[in-house]
């Protein structure tokens, strides 16, 4: 799995994922660039998510989702659920 | 009650991507039930299938819109805009909320499905993808259609197996012809060549290792299709108000229920539905001069569909034209009522009853003229267009030519 410690590299495949659902080109989006912007609807949203999920191994829960708006929020969002997951060590693995 | 005008075609199967595609080959007796393009892995007992060969959805759809419209519903579309743009309607002014959509299909998104079921079962992973409900509802088709034209009125899909359409045009007709609505977008689309499915139907046994030979001596069987039919019905005052070209009438509608076993067919229920049909149309049997037929050419079927019209047409039958098309488009299911109700339309309308293709030797229990291999041309004033579906489900239109 790659590493997702580097902030630019989060960002940057956060939105790869999200242009590769929406079928956009990344250059189409930034970091300030809000959902309604994007012409992402709901049921978009849960395409994206089933993406990031898949992409980061973490499990994003149903509240977190209906809050996001923007780029900005999801890759917030991605990179503390991507956190507490390296912060869980695995019983045996010290 | 007011008479239903059809003012727009639309025709997506084996024999191409258009009415102006397809007709040719109908009228030729073109059969284009070929080599499935995957054989299967263990091969599939049976290899021959009409796929829609030239339907490419990248033509229709951006990989956004296929991403939420599954292939059955990809037809479906492809075809009502075929329809709704020879009918020259514009659903606006309140049309739209006076319009119904009514499509049928047996299995609906079964590509969706099995792509699910692959997930869970094959792979052991409980994520099955997010729309993947959206693209296997069976009103998948109709939904976006009403999305997509602004069309706002009664909206519904039936599913009743091999019958779907029929039913779907029938109530339709009915609709129009009651003044519920003014205009309506109806028919069907099924896509099978899924392998569950195929698989499926290889246990049925009842898919032939050959081609389809509807009443023919040596038939073995149905042959699968896929593809879609959608017709624009239409109040035919205000379709001549408005000088929009009359392709053809529909005048009636019959359906019954065999109630006797679960997919054997029998003589009775089939010829109450023509029955029924002809008393609705308010015409008699000898009216009738072509009958686009079932014919799926399994052994059970074209017996018991002979001597249904036997039963209902008596003397008449020995100069009625009655062909199969399943011997060029394959059975196409869910869309085999829409798909076949198209080509009665288009037969009346050149006054040319399209073949029964592949035909080798007549059966002595199937002694109808089935216009064998060539097609013929008569005077076509009236015809029916039969389906009758596994679980006992039969359904008979009645068309008019203009």
């Amino acid at each position: 799995m790659p590493d997702y410690s580097e902030t630019d590299n989060l960002d940057a495949q956060v939105v790869r994922v999200i242009a590769q659902t929406q079928r956009i080109p990344a250059g189409n989006i930034s970091l300030d660039s809000t959902f309604e912007e994007l012409k992402i609807d709901s049921l978009d949203g849960i395409n994206i998510v089933f993406a990031l999920e898949n992409e980061f191994g973490i499990n994003i829960p149903d509240e977190g989702v209906q809050n996001l708006r923007s780029i900005r929020e999801t890759v917030e969002g991605v990179r503390k659920l991507v956190e507490e997951k390296s912060q869980t060590v695995p019983p045996g693995a010290a | 009650m007011n008479r239903v005008a059809v003012t727009g075609l639309g025709l997506v199967c084996a024999l191409g991507n258009s009415v102006a595609e397809c007709w040719p080959r109908l009228a030729a007796g073109e059969s284009r039930i070929n080599r499935m393009r995957d054989p299967g892995s263990p091969p599939y007992k049976f290899q021959n299938g009409a796929e829609a060969w030239d339907f490419r959805p990248l033509d229709h759809f951006t990989e956004k819109e296929m991403d939420i419209l599954e292939r059955f519903a990809q037809l479906a579309v492809v075809a009502a805009r075929e329809a709704v743009a020879q009918s020259g309607l514009q659903f606006q002014d309140g049309l739209g909320d006076r319009t119904a959509i009514v499509t049928g299909t047996s299995v609906g998104g079964q590509f969706a499905e099995e792509q699910g079921y692959v997930r869970l079962y094959r792979e052991n992973n409980p994520r099955v993808a997010p729309l993947t409900i959206p693209r296997t509802m069976s009103n998948a088709g109709a939904s976006r259609i009403s999305l997509e034209f602004g069309i706002h009125g009664p909206t519904y899909t039936i599913s009743t197996a091999c019958s779907s359409s029929n039913h779907a045009l029938g109530q339709a007709f009915w609709m129009v012809r009651s003044g519920q609505v003014i205009a309506a977008v109806a028919g069907g689309s099924e896509a099978v060549f899924a392998e569950g499915l195929l698989r499926a139907w290889e246990a049925m046994r009842v898919v032939s290792t050959d081609v389809c030979r509807p009443f023919s001596a040596d038939r073995r069987g149905l042959s699968l299709g896929e593809g879609a039919g959608m017709v624009v019905l239409e109040n035919w005052d205000r379709a001549k108000a408005r000088g929009v070209e009359i392709l053809g009438e529909i005048v009636g509608f019959g359906m019954s229920s065999d109630g006797h076993h679960i997919t054997q067919p029998c003589v009775e229920g089939p010829a109450r539905a023509m029955d029924w049909a002809l008393r609705d149309a308010a015409i008699a049997p000898e009216q009738i001069d072509y009958v686009n037929a079932h014919g799926t050419g399994t052994q059970a079927n074209d017996v018991t569909e002979s001597r249904a019209i036997r039963s209902v047409f008596r003397q008449k039958a020995d100069s009625l034209l009655v062909s199969s098309t399943k011997s060029m488009h394959g059975h196409t299911l869910g869309a085999a009522g829409a798909i076949e109700a198209i080509a009665t339309l288009l037969a009346l309308r050149h006054g040319l009853a399209p073949p029964t293709a592949n035909f080798t030797r007549p059966d002595p229990a199937c002694d109808l003229d089935v216009v064998p291999n060539h097609a013929r041309s008569a005077s076509l004033e009236l015809a029916i267009s039969n389906t009758f579906a596994f679980g006992g489900l039969n359904a008979t239109l009645v068309l008019k030519r203009v």
